[in-house]
């Protein structure tokens, strides 16, 4: 039988014996979370399975087992070290015993509450948050009457006006640019848009532009454009027939 | 006036147990009788008779509602007549799931306390984190101070729920921790005995 090959089904680690040591000596496992008693009985269960007591499997388990528990108490009660090994045997038996002791009446206390909460199932009752104590009433230190109409002055001074002008939008009627144009090509029989418009404000020239396409659509302007933001020409439609390029209708 | 004189004979705390019932339904936790006063406006003694006047009117085999004295105080709960149906609607989720790990945990803490996660893994000689959140998180235990001196461990009790999920009035109603288990000279002789038997 090898030790090392033992099977394990712990809660905190399932594998082989051999793969928890390497685990545990790399301190990738903590010792506290292995149940040594659990590693012992699957060992035993083990040897149980075989007709002949196999020695040398029962030195070599002992000795790692024995490590293991070194490793664990160490980790458990870092500062008893030194107490615990100053005890002489009989001392150390008779610790032992008390804190086996501990633990037992521990056991017991909790198969004494385990009963006790299967006799209590059938309670049922309702449980909910604390509800909020009524706040204490706060008492203000003596205020000077004069301080607090200032303060609600203060308080009551309307607000500076905010300023929307930068918001506000004052789009010119488009009748004002037909007649506009209307007027230009009846003493000239073609102008340049840009130079007609140029002057105005970009919102002026947006509604002039519309006046423009307007007045294209009802065929009363040809529009031409030598390209792409080059100046656009505007003239009279029997002008400008067999030029490069006709603006199509809006 | 036909109408024949009728005696009346209402109870002089009656009214009281009626603020006193009020106080109760409004409550999610048990409250104390001096809570209950305070709350009332009364003294605490003619609290004790309303009380006594209300657990007649709501016990077991009289009433859905059964008033109870647990975990230091008073509180309404369902009879257990009716705990079938309420299983149906509600359950029981503070010990749902409570394992061995974590009713030995409460047992130390509830004997102990307040105590520290490691004299919890000193007496069961594994780590006790897992079952102290586990008991945390039921609201089973809480946090109560730590132990002296710099970098001290977080001190756990129990709590009132502990007593109410339990069915305790208070935590001296657990059995004396001298009458469970072995004594330590028993277990030394039980020891004694198997290595005794071992060796022969």
């Amino acid at each position: 039988m090898i030790v090392r090959e033992l099977e394990l089904d712990l809660d905190a680690f399932e594998g082989p014996f051999d793969l928890l040591l390497t685990l545990l000596l790399k301190e990738e496992l903590e010792p506290a979370d292995v149940d040594m008693a659990e590693i012992v009985i699957a060992f035993v269960e083990r040897l149980a399975e075989r007709e002949e007591l196999d020695l040398e499997a029962c030195g070599e388990f002992l000795v790692l087992i024995s490590a293991l528990l070194e490793l664990k108490a160490r980790a458990l009660f870092p500062d008893e070290d030194a107490e615990l090994a100053e005890l002489e045997p009989e001392e150390a038996a008779e610790e032992l015993a008390r804190r086996l002791a501990e633990y037992r009446r521990m056991k017991e206390a909790a198969a004494w509450l385990a009963e006790r909460l299967a006799g209590e199932r059938d309670r049922f009752f309702r449980v909910g948050p604390a509800p909020l104590a009524p706040q204490p009433e706060r008492k203000l230190a003596a205020q000077d009457p004069e301080q607090l109409a200032a303060t609600l002055r203060l308080l009551a001074e309307p607000p500076a006006q905010v300023s929307l002008a930068h918001m506000a939008l004052r789009f010119p009627p488009v009748a004002q640019f037909l007649d506009r144009f209307r007027a230009v090509l009846r003493r000239r029989s073609r102008f340049d848009f840009d130079a007609e418009v140029g002057s105005l404000s970009r919102i002026d020239q947006a509604v002039a532009f519309l006046a423009l396409l307007e007045l294209r659509k009802t065929g009363e302007i040809s529009l031409a454009q030598a390209a792409p933001f080059s100046p656009i020409r505007v003239s009279r439609p029997n002008n400008e027939r067999g030029s490069e390029w006709i603006a199509r209708s809006a | 006036m036909d109408r024949p004189l009728r005696l009346i004979t209402a109870n002089p705390v009656d009214q009281l147990a009626r603020t006193v019932e009020a106080l109760l339904v409004v409550a999610s936790a048990p409250l104390s009788a001096e809570e209950l006063a305070q709350a009332a406006d009364d003294d605490a003694e003619r609290i004790e008779l309303a009380l006594g006047l209300l657990s007649d009117r709501f016990r077991e085999g009289r009433s859905g509602i059964v008033l109870e004295h647990v975990a230091g105080g008073y509180a309404f709960r369902a009879s257990r007549e009716a705990a079938t149906a309420c299983a149906r609607l509600f359950e029981r989720p503070v010990e749902r799931g409570l394992s061995q790990a974590a009713l030995e945990t409460l047992s130390i803490v509830a004997y102990l306390g307040p105590c520290s996660r490691p004299e919890i893994a000193r007496i069961r000689g594994v780590a006790a984190d897992s079952a102290v959140a586990g008991l945390l998180e039921r609201g089973l235990i809480s946090e109560a101070g730590r132990d002296d001196g710099p970098g001290g461990a977080v001190r756990y009790r129990t709590t009132p729920l502990f007593e109410r999920v339990f069915g305790l009035e208070s935590s001296a109603e657990l059995p004396r921790l001298e009458d469970l288990g072995e004594s330590a000279a028993e277990i030394r002789e039980r020891l004694h005995s198997v290595a005794v038997g071992k060796t022969a």
